[in-house]
């Protein structure tokens, strides 16, 4: 019982922070999430966190908080859902609560709009440290049908502006469709 | 009453905000300034530089936002409660049916297929956020001379220190802030 606590504890501590600390969208805490719960603390695998992505980002809702639900869930049930998301949303509600009454002055300060403009260069930096050993991987199973669709979708998603649910749809298809030739392969041999 | 009206309005929020931050703001819009009037349209772009400025998603943001003007801090729980109460629900559903079928090999076939497209959605991602990062602009507005030297270093000492020295992400992110900002004020540019 005693570890059930401090299991949610530190999902919550972890989420805390991640979310207090995300600027800009939703697949920079993806980054974040990867690099913490998938590298740091091994609770789950990396083919794992690309799916909860992939899930969190075809459900309607913020991003973060899809996301918060599903790696509760994983850990510890219902419980560890509300504890994640708990943890997820009090940061910008608490940030936003105080900010909201002296707005003005947040807005206009040239030193947080510099730090803000520099972080990006940071946040940047994470999410390519994350993407490039996810690529990597992608790169290692040498399945040429997923090497293509992952440079189609970049070139979709960055250059095109194709929406992020869009992409995810059509490579759900693409999944089915190779679901569906696998299956009569092996229907193939067996007969 | 108000409340209520509020909690109805961004649990329609939460439901129908499909594709993350942006998609959520032309819905907060309608039912906040258009329908019920808790808002004007000039409060409501004040909220939007506000929400960007700050960490937290967008629809949490905005929720929090227009429950505290409008409300205190009553408003701030019954709104950003709405606003998740949709995304919890299907996650959770959607969590379930994951974990009791991900085994099955089938289901591996269809998620293999996704993988790659998440990779490449990351990616795009840091991209974009890289270009603002460096020359202030989208891809397509780039101009190679407005290039920001001060923030091209950080981004390669960051990714340095990321892959090199396996540095946490926060201490990056936060550090790369506060050293652009020391930066920036010797250089006497703020």
């Amino acid at each position: 019982m005693k570890k059930d606590y401090d299991k949610l504890w530190t999902l919550f501590k972890s989420m805390f922070v991640l979310s207090a600390c995300t600027f800009g969208g939703g697949f920079v805490i993806v980054s974040l999430m990867k690099k913490k719960y998938v590298e740091e603390l091994k609770w789950l695998e990396e083919d794992e966190m690309l799916d909860v992505t992939a899930i969190t980002q075809s459900a309607p809702g913020p991003l973060p908080v899809n996301a918060s639900v599903i790696i509760g869930y994983r850990i510890a049930g219902v419980a560890g859902s509300l504890t994640a998301v708990l943890g997820t949303i009090l940061p910008p509600m608490i940030i936003i609560s105080i900010i909201s009454l002296f707005y003005e002055q947040f807005r206009t300060n040239r030193y947080i709009a510099a730090a803000l403009q520099v972080m990006r260069a940071g946040v940047a930096a994470v999410i390519f440290d994350v993407a490039i050993n996810l690529a990597g991987n992608v790169l290692k199973t040498r399945r040429m049908l997923y090497i293509i669709m992952m440079f189609t979708a970049f070139i979709a998603a960055y250059l095109l502006d194709v929406s992020a649910m869009l992409v995810i749809l059509t490579c759900l298809g693409i999944g089915l469709a190779d679901l569906a030739v696998s299956l009569r392969k092996k229907r193939g041999v067996t007969v | 009453m108000l409340l209520l009206k509020l909690f109805f309005a961004f649990i329609q929020v939460g439901l129908f905000s499909v594709g993350g931050g942006y998609a959520a703001i032309p819905l907060i819009q309608e039912q906040i300034v258009n329908i019920h009037r808790l808002m004007t349209l000039e409060e409501f772009s004040d909220l939007i530089t506000v929400a960007e400025m700050t960490p937290g998603p967008i629809s949490i943001n905005s929720a929090t936002f227009v429950g505290m003007r409008i409300a205190g801090v009553p408003g701030v729980l019954l709104c950003t409660i709405g606003c998740i109460i949709p995304s919890f629900c299907i996650c959770l559903t959607l969590a379930h049916f994951y974990y009791k079928y991900r085994t099955v090999s089938g289901v591996q076939v269809v998620l293999g297929a996704m993988r790659p497209a998440v990779v490449a959605l990351i990616t795009s991602a840091g991209a974009s956020i890289l270009m603002l990062g460096l020359f202030q602009a989208e891809i397509y507005d780039v101009v190679i001379s407005d290039i920001r030297v001060v923030e091209l270093g950080i981004f390669a000492a960051a990714l340095f220190l990321l892959r090199k020295f396996k540095v946490s992400a926060i201490t990056i992110i936060l550090g790369s802030g506060a050293a652009g900002t020391i930066i920036y004020a010797l250089m006497g540019a703020i």
